[in-house]
């Protein structure tokens, strides 16, 4: 099972250290990461399995949302389905 | 890997274009309810809803956060109630509304529909007795919803039935005087209705159905728009185009949202109902997209046009994302409920002539809409009948959920709160139809060859 993470926001230092430690803390693998900078806005994916993740989903989210609030951003984790259910046939 | 723009792409479609789920409705079957003892079947009835959707709510949460979607309703539709009541000896069919009520507060979900009765040929003794329930059934209760199917192209108009219709609903509008009318808002009044739609008011499980089953209501007409933004002045190949590949992309979110919700639910998935829902906030306005298209305000010369397209090209876009498409699958047109209906309405651009023109071409009928509260019962039986007229002779699905808002005149607003939106009072024709009304009978079924 695979999941996605995206932060959007303003870049600032921490960011990577403060999601991949919340990953690591759940036991949650990461696969990819990809980032860029658009019109100023820091977005980073980030591609992980959960499959041995060691709390609940809704736990991950929350802890995520909580980091996102604390640095200043939008993290959000989704299942990867939603995101291949709707651009892949 | 899914790539970086197409995960941006729905994310945006989220969180800036109101993207979501709009219902998962799990319809539930009461036909093993039916007692002699009206008691006895109030029990069954409360016992059998909790528990197949003791974990609705839950799951259809638990769905939201996994996959970032937002699930906004979760809702029960049972069988018509009529067919489960007439089997006691009880006059009055309030109780079951309030059974309905409360086990639709214990497992906590916003609507229950199906206090329904199906009359397109005839009454039975238990529709007869349900239908003079309604008024007192929907002022009494907070969560249960209503409706009434009163022709068929196969059967005709039960004319008897729409005269009683106007009725029924002038009633319980005063009943709900202090809030608008607001019984009205849960009462919708049907031809050729859907078993398996799974958005209210006119939600009800159909008697074909299974035992109990998922049906999803997808919406986003705000992701339709945004998409019709981005090609500004090409051809109609274009925005039919662009608008079938948008409507593509939101049912296979549907879908894969039902297929999870039935699985982990353990009931059968059943349809998924490809509606642009619009709300009355800013930016999920099916008029917008209308206007998007090139028309100065919803309403004016065009927006028929408009409209089959834009519905036509959601089906299009819709059905090849998922494998079973059923319930109102279109875009609705709910006046109270839409910010660009509304806006329409207020500037003088939309009236219920237009509206009623706009249905021939569309997925409900005169949806959410707000008249003088003077307006006479035999006025709204004639505008049930020409909207009934419609469906019938179109063998499609048409629908009349109007507010005789008592009080109210042409120019005031009718504040319903919450996704029901506020509802701008709308002119009715001032000229008579009582005669025609006090009739009666049936006005017989259509011919279907020779079509003109």
């Amino acid at each position: 099972m695979r999941a996605v993470i995206t932060v959007i926001g303003k870049d600032k230092v921490g960011i990577i250290a403060g999601v991949s430690a919340i990953l690591a803390n759940c036991n949650v693998n990461i696969l990819d990461i990809s980032q860029t900078t658009m019109q100023d806005i820091f977005t980073m994916i980030t591609l992980v399995d959960i499959s041995k993740m060691s709390v609940g989903f809704s736990e991950l989210s929350d802890r995520l949302e909580e980091k996102g609030k604390e640095l200043g951003l939008e993290i959000k984790a989704q299942h990867e389905d939603i995101f291949n259910s709707m651009h892949r046939i | 890997m899914i790539n970086q723009f197409e995960v941006m792409e729905t994310i945006k479609m989220i969180q800036e274009e109101k993207l979501d789920i709009r219902t998962i409705t799990m319809g539930i079957s009461l036909r093993d309810c039916s007692d002699a003892d009206g008691e006895a079947a109030r029990r069954k009835i409360y016992d059998k809803i909790t528990r197949y959707a003791a974990n609705l709510v839950k799951i259809g949460e638990d769905i939201e956060k996994e996959y970032g979607i937002p699930i906004i309703h979760k809702r029960i539709s049972v069988t018509p109630i009529s067919l489960i009541a007439e089997s006691c000896d009880e006059e009055d069919y309030v109780k079951f509304a309030k059974t309905l009520d409360a086990a639709a507060e214990a497992v906590g979900v916003n609507f229950i529909g199906g206090f329904s009765a199906l009359v397109h040929k005839g009454y039975t003794s238990g529709d007869r007795k349900l239908i003079r329930s309604i008024p007192l059934a929907l002022s009494t209760t907070q969560k249960v919803c209503s409706s009434v199917n009163v022709a068929s192209t196969k059967a005709g108009i039960n004319m008897d039935a729409v005269a009683e219709m106007g009725q029924v609903i002038k009633e319980a509008a005063e009943l709900t005087a202090a809030d608008g009318g607001l019984a009205c808002a849960k009462l919708v009044v049907f031809a050729n209705v859907p078993e398996d739609n799974p958005f209210m008011a006119g939600a009800f499980h159909g008697i074909g159905e299974p035992e109990c089953v998922i049906n999803v209501g997808i919406s986003g007409p705000g992701t339709v728009k945004s998409a019709l933004e981005k090609v500004k002045g090409a051809d109609f190949g274009t925005v039919a185009e662009t608008i079938k590949k948008t409507a593509f992309k939101i049912t296979r979110m549907g879908q894969l949202v039902a297929q999870e919700a039935s699985r982990r639910l353990g009931v059968s998935f059943g349809i998924l109902d490809l509606s642009l829902a619009p709300t009355p906030a800013i930016g999920d306005s099916v008029a917008h997209i209308l206007e998007e298209m090139g028309l100065e305000r919803c309403g004016t010369h065009g927006t028929t046009a408009a409209l089959a397209m834009l519905n036509d090209a959601v089906k299009k876009g819709g059905t090849m994302a998922s494998s079973y498409v059923g319930g109102l699958s279109g875009a609705f047109t709910p006046v109270s409920e839409d910010a660009g209906m509304i806006d329409a309405v207020v500037k003088g651009a939309l009236s219920i002539d237009k509206l009623e023109a706009m249905t021939c071409v569309c997925s409900v009928g005169l949806d959410m809409i707000v008249v003088p509260g003077s307006t006479k019962a035999e006025t709204l039986s004639a505008i049930i009948a020409d909207e009934t007229a419609i469906g019938v002779v179109n063998n499609k699905t048409t629908a009349v959920r109007i507010i005789p808002a008592p009080g109210k005149n042409v120019g005031d607003v009718v504040e319903f709160g919450g996704l029901l939106g506020s509802g701008p009072v709308m002119a009715v024709n001032p000229f008579g139809s009582e005669a025609f009304i006090k009739r009666g009978g049936r006005i017989p079924a259509p011919i279907h060859s020779l079509r003109n």
